[in-house]
């Protein structure tokens, strides 16, 4: 039986995702800060779909212990997904460098320095997947939130690199860029619906696209199309807009 | 995020700011950050009991916490669906206790509404199977109730429709089976003593329920169907089905993809109706083994069926009279099927004993149908409500969307006793919805 692991799985798509693994026989590692979020979870898992799920407690801020984290599991996962994020507060953060430091810490480096342990490990054993979460909103910077979509920015070309490198050891690394997303973190907001996936549509997209050894998906199709056009409006043009 | 949002009738639609939680301690922020909020389960309450202002989605607080295979209980957290549960349990040779004719609600719901099944007059409603209920209750703590703990607070949960708390954890009991398919029989009645006799004539089986035609007159005047069942055991499946007996065969679901206008539900009802009647049930019985799905929840096979009533939207009329009152049975009937507003078909089931604070089903019988919302009807509901309550009759608080507060605090002979239990432990009235204020059950703001 093959073995995945969640890291920040206390989120609406992270739930999603283990659900989606879980049910397709994967034994399952759940790892967030607050172990409690995660209990229910992991009874959840393994009453509905038979398999083994454990929990272990992970906080992508504290960089100094994720080699220790990694060392600690029970056995090596076969595939490590990496779903947190923090979208934190755009004008807070201008004004606020704990906030920005936050974002960044959480969307970048925190995910860096535990995907750095990871590939090492996969390089040498020369197998498994490596999947992250990033977001469309790395793909140009916006006024309404340019200190996450940079930090996602930053996490993307990693992702591209590491894809890059890990090709020639076997290894596969999936980059996720999910568009909308109806959750708990996006209640608020007013979105599109036709533009919106849930958590369970990112999970299952997913879910093949690490199977299939995709590059890079935007769980709904157009997202790619408007993400080209986002690209492509000139620069000149683009500071101008209200975005 | 504001957003329009309407039950299942699709009436009333209100404006409402939804919130959702997947742990505990972001529900006990949200509870504690507004005045006024209502539990919101999976919107399958006809009217406006889970409508507020404010209200709190539990869907995404749906784990399964425990699964005694062993002894057949279940703890969970209460916006798990009863399908999911379905999923989980009758693989393992388990059954819900009680199921509403959709299970398409969460257990949360299933508590708050007490609801009840097709084996009321054996079984009970939901309540009789819960071990314990936690609640979380307005002054932020959570608390245990049972048959036997806190039972004030417990027999104002059961039944009552959100107002205590927000139900967190549950564990019940569930119901053993051999395999997940049910032997039916189905009975053809010439009218209404008929079936009202065959219900009694079939009432050591588990399951019974009756469709009743409400367009007929005279002799044929309440001309129904009555489907009566059993959980099959191994030795009544044919080989094909005993080769995986607690597996369903894969079905396929409908959708309604928009409001259609009311009279094609109506016309799709009639057809299939005479379809049975007429058609494949030709001889007075018919006995056959079915799958759980279409026995339980032969609606679910359309998805969103409701919007077949058009943009208006409907109310389901539901109400239960006692046994010795079957005169205003066929009173209540008859003005529905003179005034022709009413679906087509009805529901009629038995209920059996139940004295329970607030709960609806009290022993007698109980009809259900659906009228699509259109100008002078409410004024017709408030006649019949009349007649209900001369008949010492109550109403579906689950069903309702527009009864007058009077009509109620006459007909549940508890209504005192239980808004007292709601006060104490909510004094200043947080948990409240558009229904508990129009029943000033709540003081409306
Ligand atoms: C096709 C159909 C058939 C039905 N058949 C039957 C039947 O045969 N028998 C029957 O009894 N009912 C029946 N019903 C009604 C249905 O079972 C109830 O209305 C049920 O309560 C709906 O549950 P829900 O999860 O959708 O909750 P909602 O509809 O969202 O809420 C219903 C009530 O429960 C409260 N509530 C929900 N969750 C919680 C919680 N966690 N804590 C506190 N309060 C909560 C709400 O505040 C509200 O008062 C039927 C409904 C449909 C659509």
């Amino acid at each position: 039986m093959s073995t995945v692991l969640i890291l920040g799985a206390g989120s609406d798509m992270a739930v999603a995702i283990a659900r989606k693994y879980a049910r397709e026989k994967y034994n399952v590692q759940l790892a967030a800060r607050k172990l409690e979020y995660l209990v229910p979870l992991q009874q959840d898992l393994q009453i509905r779909y038979g398999i083994t799920a454990t929990v272990h407690a992970f906080d992508a801020l504290d960089t100094a212990s994720h080699a220790a984290f990694y060392a600690s599991l029970p056995v090596k996962p076969d595939q490590v997904i990496c779903v947190f994020g923090y979208l934190g507060n755009q004008e807070t953060a201008q004004d606020d460098w704990e906030e920005a430091q936050r974002i960044i810490a959480t969307n970048y480096t925190g995910a860096v320095s535990i995907l750095n342990i990871v590939a090492n490990d996969y390089a040498a054993r020369k197998s498994g997947t490596i999947v992250g979460i990033s977001s469309v909103a790395g793909v140009r910077g916006r006024q309404s939130n340019y200190m996450y979509g940079s930090a996602k920015a930053g996490f993307t070309a990693y992702l591209a690199g590491l894809r890059n490198r890990l090709y020639h050891d076997g290894v596969h690394v999936l980059s996720v860029q999910p568009g909308f997303v109806a959750t708990r973190m996006t209640e608020h907001l007013a979105l599109p619906p036709l533009l919106t996936a849930t958590p369970e549509q990112v999970a299952n997209a997913v879910f093949s696209a690490a199977a299939a050894k995709k590059n890079v998906i935007y769980v709904k199709w157009f997202w790619r199309y408007i993400m080209l056009l986002i690209r492509n409006i000139p620069e000149g043009m683009f500071k101008k807009m209200k975005m | 995020m504001q957003k329009q949002l309407a039950n299942w009738g699709n009436y009333p639609a209100v404006t409402c700011d939804e919130q959702a939680f997947s742990q505990d301690d972001q529900l006990q922020a949200v509870v504690a950050q507004h005045d006024a909020i209502i539990a919101r389960g999976n919107g399958r309450c006809y009217g406006d009991a889970s409508l507020a202002v404010h209200s709190i989605s539990t869907l995404k607080y749906d784990k399964v916490l425990d699964f005694d295979v062993q002894h057949g209980y279940l703890t969970c957290q209460s916006g798990i669906t009863l399908d999911q549960v379905l999923e989980i349990i009758v693989p393992k040779g388990w059954f819900l206790p009680v199921t509403p004719g959709t299970k398409n609600i969460t257990i949360g719901g299933a508590i708050a509404s007490d609801v009840h099944g097709k084996n009321h007059h054996v079984d009970g409603a939901f309540s009789r199977h819960v071990t314990w209920v936690d609640v979380l209750t307005a002054d932020g703590q959570t608390i245990r109730c049972s048959h036997t703990e806190n039972t004030d607070l417990f027999w104002a949960t059961c039944g009552g429709m959100g107002l205590t708390g927000v139900i967190t954890v549950v564990k019940f009991d569930l119901k053993k089976i051999e395999t997940a398919y049910i032997k039916q029989t189905q009975i053809k009645a010439k009218n209404l003593d008929e079936v009202i006799r065959l219900f009694e004539e079939y009432k050591h089986y588990t399951y019974s329920v009756a469709w009743i035609d409400c367009l007929q007159k005279g002799d044929a005047f309440g001309r129904s169907i009555l489907i009566v069942g059993e959980h099959a055991t191994t030795a009544d499946l044919s080989p094909k089905q005993a080769e995986h007996p607690l597996q369903l065969p894969k079905k396929s679901q409908l959708t309604m993809p928009f409001n259609l206008p009311e009279f094609v539900l109506n016309t799709f009802t009639v057809k299939a109706f005479n379809w049975l009647y007429y058609g494949k049930n030709f001889k007075r019985e018919i006995t056959n083994v079915v799958p759980y799905e279409p026995f339980f929840y032969p609606l679910d096979a359309i998805l969103h069926w409701n919007r077949g009533y058009g943009k208006s939207g409907f109310v389901q009329y539901q109400f239960v009279l006692p046994m010795d009152q079957q005169s205003g049975l066929v009173t209540i009937l008859k003005r529905i099927s003179d005034k022709g507003w009413g679906s087509f078909l009805a529901v009629l089931k038995v209920f059996g004993q139940q004295h329970d604070l607030i709960s609806f089903p009290m022993e007698g019988y109980t009809l259900a149908l659906d009228f699509p919302v259109r100008k002078g009807l409410f004024e017709f509901l408030d006649e019949l409500d009349e007649l209900v309550l001369q008949h010492k009759g109550r109403l579906y608080l689950s069903k309702d969307a527009r009864m007058k507060q009077e009509i109620f605090w006459k007909s549940y002979p508890d209504a005192k006793r239980f808004q007292e239990i709601v006060q104490r432990y909510d004094p200043k009235g947080k948990f409240r919805s558009i229904q508990s204020d129009r029943l000033l059950l709540t003081k409306p703001q």
